[in-house]
This record gives C-alpha cells, sequence and structure tokens, in this order.
C-alpha cells in the first residue's frame, strides 16, 4: 500500500466499510438476476453519488474534490474486491476528459452534475472488439458526429459520452443520433453498442486528450484488478483452509502452498505497479503512458493467473454457478481485455522505450 | 503524504552536510573516483593501491564505513538523517564506502544486539576500521536448506570447547581471519542444542579448501576443523542460543542480499537488455528488433525489473511510514533472484556464441563477463536460503498455511 495522507485512509476506509456491508458479491448477484441492461443498480449508484466518490477526480471548483487518481483507485480497488458493481470507473475518466478538455461551457455545465451522481459519463474509444486507439474512423462535420463504437462500458446507462473521433475528443449527450444496443457479456455488467448519426458534438481536444483520458481509465481498470485479483486470492487461501481431502486440509500441502506463494509474489509486484501508475497521473509526470501500460500488463497477467487458480484451487465446487469464483474469473477476463490487454500494453511499452 | 519526525532539526543536518562534505573533499584520493569496492563476493581481495589504503584508513578511523554503529565501538555514530546526508555528500564526491563484507553486514550488527561488553570491545572496532575478514560457518554437507540438522561438534572440555567438523560454502573462507560458526554444543536436541561460536582461521586444525564452481571462480570453501581448541569466551549469547542468534544473522543476510542492499542497486544498475538486442541483433525500419518473439520476451523481463525496482521503493517507504517491515519484504529475494537470471539468460541468448566465451582472444571483457555472470547468477537462487525455502516462508508465516499433521 503506498503511504496514504489521512484523507486518503479515511476514503479508503470507508469504501472498504461500504463495499462490505452495502455491496457485497450477493448486491451484485441480484443486479445480475434482476435481467436489467443497465448492469447495475441505481440505488446504489446514488448512495455512491451521496458519498461522494463520483466526484473524486473532478476539480473543487466544479462541485467535486479534487483528490486524484490514487485516492480514486483506492475506492475502484475497494469495489473491485467486492465485484461492485458501478458505473464509477467509466465517470471518472469521462470527468477528467471534460475537466482537461478546452470546452468551459462544457466543464461548467457536465461537472457538477457528473460529481453529484445525477450525470452518468463515459468514455467511447474502441470501434473494435479490441483496443486500438490509432485505428479510429469515427468521424466530425459541421459540429456532427458519425461513428460506432461497438463495446462502450455502461453504454446503456450513460447521459453523456465523451467519444474518440480520428482527430480528438468529443462530447455527445444522449439523444439526437444516438442509439444504443446492449451487449450482454459474461461479467453480467453494463455493455452496450452506440452508434453515433450525425449527433451534435462539443469539441474538447485533440488525439493527446484522447490518450490522457485512455490512460486513466487503463489505470483505474488496473485499480479494480487489484482488488478483485487480492480478494480472488485471500479466499482461495482461507478455502484451502477449510477444504479436507486425504485427512489433511488442502492448505498443508506444499504443491499448493508454492503456487500461493508465488500467486502473492506476483500481486506484491501487482500493487506496486499499479499504484506508481496512478501516482504518476497525479504528479503529471511525462510517462504516465510508461507507468500505465506497465500496471495494465504486469496487472493483467496476474489477474489471469490468480482468477483462474481460484477456480481450479477450488475445484469442483468453483465450477459452480452458486460459487462466487466464476463470477471473479468473467469479471477479471472482461477487464483484462478492456483499455487493451498485456500483449498491446507489452507492445507500447517496447515502442516507449525505443525497441 | 505522511512523513516521519526527524530526529534532527534540517539547520543541525545542514551543518552536518557541511562537515562531510569538507571531510570527504580533504580524505577522498580523487584518482579512485568513482570505483567502486571492489570486495564482491565472486572476487577475491585484490591488491590495495597507496591510494586505496589511505582511503580504507581514513574511513576506518572515522568511522564512517559503518556510520550508524555506536561511536563507542568504533562506528560512525551518526543518526539515520545524517547517515543518508553522509551516503548523498559520498555520492555527489563520487566516492564510495571502502569498509564492507560479512563483518560489516551480517556479524556486526548481530553482536552488537547479542555480545557481551567484552566481545564487542574485541572484534567491532576491528570490523569498523576494515581490518578483521569475517566468514560464515553454517550449512555443512548434510545440513543446507535444512540447516538445523548441522553436526559440527563443539565438545566441552572446561575452560575450551574442542571442535571436530565441517562446513561448506564457507564464503570467503580462504581469506577470512575469522569465523562466526553454529555449532552443535548438545546432540539430544535439534535447534536447542546449537551454538554460535567465534574461531580462528589460523587455529590449529582449522583448514580450508576452496571450491571451484561452474562459473570458475572459487568464492566458496569447504572448511576442516580437527581437534581446534576454541576459549568459551568466543561463545556469543548462552549454550543453545545458537539458533536465535544464527537466524537473527540471517536477516541481516537476507536484506542486504535483496532490498536495500548493495547488490539489489548493482543488479538494477547496469546497460538495458533491449540495449545490449539493439547492439546485436537487427531492428526494422521503425526501430523495433526484428526477432519479434526475443522482443517481447525482452518486454516481460524489463516490466518485470520495473515492477521489482517500484516494490523495492514501495517496501522501504512503507517500512518508513510504519516502522516495521513490510509484507512486500518476504518477496524480494526471490523476485530479486528472477529478474538477475532472467537478465543473464536474455543476455546470452541475444549475444549468440559471442556470449558464451570462456576466455583468451574473440571476445570482448565485457563478453567474457557476461557469461561468468550468467554462470555465477545461478547462485542467487540458491543461496541465503534457496527460492524453495523462500516460498515455504511465504506460505507459512504470511499466508498462515497449516503444517502437515
Amino acid at each position: 500500500m503506498a503511504v496514504l495522507n489521512d484523507e486518503q485512509v479515511m476514503l479508503r476506509d470507508m469504501a472498504r466499510e461500504w463495499a462490505d456491508n452495502e455491496a457485497p458479491v450477493t448486491a451484485f448477484r441480484r443486479v445480475r438476476e434482476g435481467g436489467g441492461d443497465a448492469g447495475y443498480d441505481p440505488a446504489t449508484w446514488t448512495e455512491i453519488g451521496q458519498m461522494g466518490w463520483a466526484g473524486v477526480v473532478v476539480p473543487e471548483a466544479h462541485g467535486g474534490s479534487g483528490m486524484g487518481y490514487l485516492s480514486m483507485g483506492l475506492v475502484a480497488e475497494q469495489l473491485g474486491r467486492n465485484l461492485a458493481a458501478s458505473p464509477l470507473n467509466s465517470v471518472a475518466p469521462a470527468a477528467s476528459a471534460i475537466a482537461m478538455g478546452e470546452d468551459e461551457a462544457a466543464r461548467a455545465e457536465w461537472l457538477p452534475r457528473i460529481a453529484s451522481g445525477e450525470a452518468v459519463a463515459t468514455l467511447a474509444i474502441d470501434e473494435g472488439a479490441s483496443h486500438d486507439p490509432d485505428r479510429i474512423e469515427t468521424a466530425v462535420a459541421d459540429g456532427r458526429l458519425t461513428g460506432v463504437k461497438r463495446f462502450v462500458a455502461e453504454g446503456d446507462a450513460a447521459d453523456l459520452f465523451v467519444v474518440a473521433a480520428a482527430d480528438g475528443l468529443y462530447l455527445v449527450a444522449a439523444g439526437e443520433g444516438v442509439t444504443r444496443s446492449p451487449r450482454h457479456m459474461a461479467d453480467g455488467r453494463g455493455h452496450a453498442e452506440v452508434r453515433f448519426d450525425a449527433a451534435p458534438a462539443t469539441r474538447l481536444g485533440g488525439p493527446d486528450l484522447t490518450r490522457a483520458a485512455a490512460d486513466r481509465a487503463t489505470a483505474l481498470a488496473a485499480a479494480e484488478m487489484l482488488g478483485l485479483a487480492t480478494q480472488a486470492f485471500e479466499r482461495t487461501n482461507d478455502y484451502l483452509k477449510t477444504r479436507v481431502q486425504f485427512g489433511q486440509a488442502l492448505s498443508t500441502f506444499q504443491a499448493l502452498q508454492h503456487r500461493m506463494a508465488r500467486m502473492f509474489t506476483e500481486l506484491e509486484l501487482m500493487r506496486s505497479v499499479v499504484e506508481a501508475a496512478l501516482e504518476a497521473i497525479d504528479a503529471g509526470r511525462s510517462d504516465v503512458d510508461q507507468a500505465v501500460s506497465l500496471a495494465k500488463a504486469v496487472g493483467g497477467e496476474t489477474t489471469r493467473l490468480v482468477s483462474r487458480e481460484m477456480v481450479q484451487l477450488h475445484g469442483g465446487i468453483g465450477m459452480t454457478d452458486e460459487h462466487d469464483a466464476g463470477l471473479y474469473m468473467k469479471r477479471a477476463a472482461v477487464l483484462e481485455a478492456m483499455c487493451g490487454n498485456a500483449a498491446h500494453h507489452r507492445e507500447r511499452f517496447a515502442r516507449a522505450n525505443g525497441y | 503524504m505522511a512523513t516521519a519526525a526527524p530526529d534532527q532539526l534540517p539547520d543541525q543536518l545542514d551543518a552536518f552536510r557541511g562537515e562531510a562534505r569538507a571531510w570527504i573533499a580533504d580524505n577522498f584520493p580523487p584518482a579512485l573516483k568513482g570505483r567502486d569496492n571492489a570486495a564482491s563476493a565472486i572476487d577475491g581481495p585484490s591488491d590495495p593501491s597507496d591510494d586505496e589504503r589511505a582511503w580504507t584508513t581514513a574511513m576506518g578511523n572515522k568511522g564512517w564505513g559503518v556510520p550508524t554503529w555506536p561511536a563507542q565501538y568504533g562506528g560512525g555514530g551518526l543518526s539515520r538523517p545524517q547517515a543518508r546526508v553522509l551516503q548523498e555528500e559520498m555520492g555527489r564526491a563520487g566516492a564510495w564506502n571502502p569498509i564492507g563484507g560479512m563483518g560489516v553486514m551480517m556479524f556486526g550488527p548481530t553482536l552488537l544486539e547479542y555480545g557481551t561488553e567484552e566481545q564487542k570491545r574485541e572484534h567491532v572496532p576491528a570490523i569498523a576500521k576494515g581490518e578483521v575478514r569475517w566468514c560464515q560457518g553454517y550449512s555443512e554437507p548434510g545440513a543446507g536448506s535444512d540447516l538445523a540438522a548441522l553436526q559440527c561438534f563443539a565438545e566441552d572440555r572446561g575452560d575450551h570447547y574442542l571442535v571436530n567438523g565441517q562446513k561448506t560454502w564457507t564464503s570467503g573462507g580462504q581469506w577470512a581471519d575469522k569465523c562466526f560458526a553454529l555449532v552443535r554444543t548438545d546432540k539430544s536436541r535439534k535447534h536447542e542444542g546449537i551454538s554460535f561460536l567465534l574461531i580462528d582461521m589460523d587455529a590449529p586444525g582449522v583448514e580450508v579448501r576452496p571450491i571451484r564452481l561452474i562459473s570458475g571462480s572459487s568464492p566458496f570453501c569447504e572448511t576442516f576443523f580437527t581437534d581446534v581448541k576454541v576459549p568459551k569466551a568466543n561463545l556469543v549469547g548462552h549454550e543453545g542460543q545458537g539458533w536465535t542468534i544464527g537466524k537473527r544473522l540471517l536477516q541481516h543476510e537476507r536484506s542486504s542480499l535483496s532490498g536495500g542492499g548493495g547488490s539489489a542497486g548493482r543488479m538494477l544498475a547496469g546497460k538495458p537488455v533491449s540495449q545490449i538486442a539493439k547492439e546485436y541483433r537487427g531492428t526494422d525500419g521503425e526501430g523495433r528488433l526484428d526477432d519479434a518473439d526475443l522482443r517481447m520476451r525482452i518486454v516481460r523481463h524489463e516490466m518485470d525489473q520495473r515492477a521489482f525496482a517500484l516494490t523495492l521503493r514501495r517496501a522501504a517507504l512503507e517500512a518508513k511510514s510504519n516502522q516495521g517491515p513490510s509484507a512486500a519484504t518476504s518477496i524480494m529475494k526471490n523476485v530479486g533472484a528472477r529478474v538477475t537470471q532472467d537478465r543473464a539468460e536474455l543476455a546470452i541468448e541475444i549475444m549468440g556464441m559471442q556470449g558464451l566465451g570462456w576466455e583468451g582472444d574473440g571476445f570482448s571483457e565485457d563478453e567474457l563477463r557476461q557469461t561468468r555472470t550468467w554462470l555465477w547468477g545461478k547462485a542467487v537462487s540458491i543461496y541465503g536460503g534457496s527460492s524453495e525455502i523462500q516460498n515455504n516462508v511465504i506460505a507459512k508465516r504470511i499466508l498462515g498455511m497449516l503444517d502437515h499433521q
């Protein structure tokens, strides 16, 4: 755990407590079984807005607390532990894009509503099944944006889209020229294909802003993965202590102990790179891209290892829908693919380092 | 950010900085600038130059080779903030610490904790001055990972012990003046039968044979004790306390082998593997390595290395703010070994036949060193508690996994 100030410690503890009391995995199961397209419970999101978490990265001048990404990551991690369903990780980078963008009127109009939780905003960057911010065909003519974004997180619930076009980032409100089709995915969360057909758009900035917004979304996905993987590991460790075979708790077998020690090792490395990426964003470092790619690549590999091992080490019970292991693995796989998988970020890291 | 309460006011530290800077300017021979202390585990002692001798003497007399040890035993008596300032000023001047070895890293701190007043007065100042070399008598042919199975026996003969047995993997045994050893004083109890004894390497009955390693060097020895008389005054702690003291010493060893210690710094320094690859292999029009498979394995390694460096930094910050060790410390030995070995494997793969030269013509010095570094690096996951033992420790101590019933 990074060295935190008192405010951050309070925020983390509060998020942990809330997630355990109000958003345990059973709450996510209720959302999933409810069958709505939003992928989260609106009442839960209202609570999150009241606690101020939607405004953690929104500047104080616009109704947020301006605490930054390390703080936002602490919340994402605690919620990720319990697979708590909320649009928080989509809202924050979209809000940052608006805050960093060039349109003062958009800031004044939208940021206070986002910070309070009243408006849900999301990023719509990728047009295909894999993250590729260099290949964007969406175009803007005469202030109207046209293009198709096939997998937009929280795309069904969003009131506001921060959309990547070939020449930069634009703001599009749900309504005229926007149609969405839900995509029901393995993680049971809200995803949608969103079509923009000459939708009125406000320019926020150029391709640099697109990259900055994508990096923030990526860092938060990594923070959610950190919470998810940590909890998946701890639950597996607990299970091994209770499951008895051959007259022994599984926890006593050295073959399993060494697998667990290896996972613990990878998780410690993951925590370091994820926190470093969030800190790099807050510090405005010039190598944020490298720090973020490091976090998503290392974090992605570790999340894959731990979530798949969670199913394997639980044995048959881990294959049942009744057990949570499958929920962890399915959300893990979506997060691994979201914002660029490990291979994408290894490629980007190599280029950034000149080879 | 939380900050630890400073135990020195800033202007006092500034005064010390001035003092340190002036003293280094007066005493550090400029000819030695930037050269590191050569006494690594791989090489034996080299013949010191007059400059090196003078610098060692100056640092030894000042006590700044062991800056935080108490001044009454020859240490610098500095606070931690002062020691950090000293290190910064040494770095600024291109100076390095000539006082090192096992006495400094492991034995000295342990003796300061467990030794009698007489023992501390006898041994610690000599370590602080760099006058006495110590070696470690722990492992035996039948006691490696299971160290407590050691058999080397110290028989009580009234005013002295009579020591018989064999030690192995004695680092630097052929150059050492003295040995801190774990010996058995009671054959009926395993851990409680072990004692911590100090043995003169030139005492009659001590015989040392260097072991030639796969890397061609001989940094370790077999050490044989045949009817060696050791005065009872050389027992540290009481009889049967050796396991406790010995384990404490290993904590000093592990922290210097991985976190924060010189070896981690050395390992993370040096040319990135991607740089070596660009020198030896082709690139495409965009400057990418054209061996795509190799390129991806280099990225994985360099990311691993970066993650390790960030974890060292995080553990140090956490230790400072929690006033206690971070759980991350337990992984350092294994990850450090992995990063070291992956790096060497990638380097020899990149260099092909040119990276496997043993000696003589046709290879640069760097290339020959690469071969030896690769071979020597295989020791890193074996010494100081093998990777398997480290995994046992993580499973039991950190994860609370259960013992076999």
